[in-house]
């Protein structure tokens, strides 16, 4: 029974894919099998959280093979968490996606794609076997390289290139890598490789390859400098699509890199000063790029470049505290970012563009939206007592802990550009009059389940921030799983045995 | 054995990165090809040649002498993922051909930075031109 469990993040989007292959031809079937399937994959992160909670950690070897010859999967309260975000954004995409004006066979090759794209990220947050990872980043990259080009179009398909060809890079750096670890240590396994490095016996070679390996979750989480990708390809695909890429993609590096830097240097040393000072120069050059931009999508991307950086700060600092504010933060983050998103595509249906300068009026005409837009942006620039409030609060609490006072500085500046940068949206396609009004609401409210998506995720981000107390709670618990690593470490040990 | 390997790794990754940094679209899809063997062959060389023979056990017989599986089950995944993935490329390569009349990467980078088109959502190519 623990197997199955262990398994069903995996499973359950692959079995959806197979089956939406199998009725390809039907649409309205393919649709509903993959809406359900995603439903399963919420209940399954759901019952996963809820058993992390209770503290237990799913793990074993695939096939029965012990470790660290054959794969290991864990499950601990951080993927857990991830798992069921997962649920929740991939979730929210396709029903955003419904019924949404486009050709049917569109539709339902965004269905298929998806979920092969949420089997490679599940997979990514439950594997404890760095080549698997690699396998992976391979499944997301395959699901996200289609989304992204379809439809095409000269625009759209330019900008699948630019991410294409940079992705495929930093995946192949990762292989390399992979091959590196080893050639030099002699295992695959992310919990022997943590028994190698905590006892200080890693190589000059290994540390080589886990170096070339950190750098290629850096270029999948978009840290400075290396994110140069992200907004030069957000902004072209489909608006569901790219608000699934804005929340969950990026994320997946993050969570690679939380993964490996907690195992191999439990306590603060070098790598964690690098990742200090690439965090502070993350945060404050992705808002100040952000202020350049007149597009909502544009100046939404590079909002996640600069989020980022917040989540590597709190791995950076390493306290038990900053680490929980890192994994507060992934959470609130997901659901704001993609919520925004969503809202933005709303906005440019209603105003009939995603221009700035051709947007406007829809506080007049849509305060729903109003409201639904100034939720998840208020709370992406920290303003309590919504989600983002506490994940900023935690972090700059950590850094004046540990008396890095250049962390905090850019924190908190960061968080002023922020709320300009949603003040400027605000101001544009909110409250200034439609420069054509006649153009206003002239396609329609669009579809139910797109407004659904969006009270939702609203909803979910004021529930975090009211109820941040447990939210919190599991947060730290995590951190401390997170440089503990139980399960990592006992796999080993009994496949010592 | 071990040293030609790592050599060849080394020049064809050189190729690769070089190819890669061309102005033709082409001979950057194809660099990361090149790049993506060096890889491969890399990736096969650091789990050493070591061994004649295939590591398949029999009974309780102990092969002595046996090749490392691993490093070349690693390599196969990767050669099958890489090939998937370079195919995939060609395909949007190709589209972007017959889109913008040519390759140039400043082109791709141009088309990136236009404005966002009005009524986004309803910007879809017609049916089987994709």
């Amino acid at each position: 029974m623990m197997n199955i469990l262990l398994v069903l993040p995996v499973v359950i989007p692959l079995t959806t894919l197979l089956l939406g292959l199998l009725f390809k031809r039907r649409h309205a079937w393919v649709s509903f099998i993959s809406l359900s399937g995603s439903l399963a994959l919420l209940a399954a992160g759901a019952w996963l959280v809820m058993l992390a909670a209770q503290g237990m950690v799913l793990s074993g070897q695939m096939a029965n093979w012990a470790a660290p010859y054959g794969i290991s999967l864990v499950i601990d309260r951080l993927s857990a968490v991830m798992v069921a975000i997962t649920g929740v954004i991939g979730l929210a995409t396709l029903v955003y996606a419904h019924r949404q004006p486009m050709p049917a066979d569109f539709l339902r090759d965004v269905h298929l794609f998806v979920q092969g794209l949420l089997a490679g990220i599940c997979g990514a947050f439950i594997t404890a076997d760095v080549f698997n990872l690699y396998v992976w980043f391979e499944v997301l990259l395959i699901g996200s390289f289609a989304l992204i080009a379809l439809g095409g179009g000269e625009r759209r398909l330019a900008g699948a290139m630019t991410y294409l060809v940079l992705n495929m890079l930093a995946t192949l750096m990762f292989l390399l890598a992979a091959g590196l670890v080893y050639g030099s240590t002699g295992t695959l396994n992310m919990g022997e490789l943590a028994l190698i490095f905590r006892a200080e016996q890693a190589s000059s070679g290994a540390w080589l390859g886990v170096m070339l390996m950190l750098l290629s979750f850096a270029v999948k989480a978009a840290l400075f400098p290396l994110f140069g990708w992200l907004p030069a390809s957000y902004h072209v695909a489909w608006t569901p699509v790219s608000a699934l890429f804005a929340g969950l993609l990026t994320k997946v590096g993050v969570y690679a890199l939380i993964r490996m830097v907690t195992l191999l240097w439990p306590e603060p040393g070098m790598v964690h000063t690098v990742l200090l000072w690439v965090a502070c120069a993350t945060m404050i050059i992705g808002v100040l790029g952000a202020a350049a931009q007149t597009e909502v999508r544009r100046i939404l991307s590079f909002h996640i470049v600069s989020q980022v950086g917040y989540m590597v700060l709190g791995l950076a600092l390493a306290t038990p505290l900053a680490l929980a504010g890192a994994v507060f933060y992934l959470i609130h983050h997901i659901v704001v970012k993609a919520n925004l998103f969503f809202v933005g595509g709303v906005a440019a249906r209603l105003t009939g563009s995603e221009r700035l300068a051709a947007m406007g009026g829809l506080y007049a005409s849509k305060p729903l939206l109003a409201v639904l837009f100034a939720i998840p942006a208020l709370s992406l620039a920290g303003i309590p007592p919504l989600s983002g409030f506490w994940a900023k609060f935690v972090l700059v609490k950590a850094s004046l802990d540990a008396g890095v006072w250049v962390a905090t500085f850019f924190a908190l500046l960061t968080g002023i550009f922020t709320l300009l940068s949603m003040s400027k949206i605000w101001n544009e396609s909110f409250l200034k009059a439609h420069p054509q009004p006649e153009q206003l609401g002239v396609a329609g409210d669009g579809p139910r389940g797109a407004w659904l998506t969006m009270i939702v995720l609203a909803a979910i981000t004021v529930l975090i921030g009211f109820g941040a107390g447990p939210v919190m709670e599991y947060a730290v618990a995590s951190a401390e799983q997170l440089v503990e690593a139980p399960a990592y470490l006992q796999l080993i040990e009994r496949g010592a045995e | 054995m071990e040293w030609i390997a790592a050599i060849t790794a080394g020049i064809m990754a050189a190729l690769g990165v070089w190819m890669m940094l061309d102005r033709h679209l082409m001979r950057v899809v194809l660099g990361i090809a090149v790049l993506g063997n060096a890889i491969n062959l890399g990736v096969l060389t650091a789990g050493r040649f070591a061994g004649e023979r295939a590591a398949f056990v029999f009974g309780n017989e102990a092969v002595t002498d046996a090749a490392n599986p691993l490093p070349q089950a690693l390599v196969l995944t990767a050669i099958v993922i890489g090939f998937a993935l370079f195919v995939f490329a060609l395909a949007v390569l190709k589209r972007t051909h017959e889109l913008h009349g040519d390759k140039d990467t400043d082109k791709v980078s141009a088309a990136t930075e236009q404005p966002a088109p009005d009524h986004n959502e309803d910007h879809h190519e017609p049916e089987g031109r994709a």
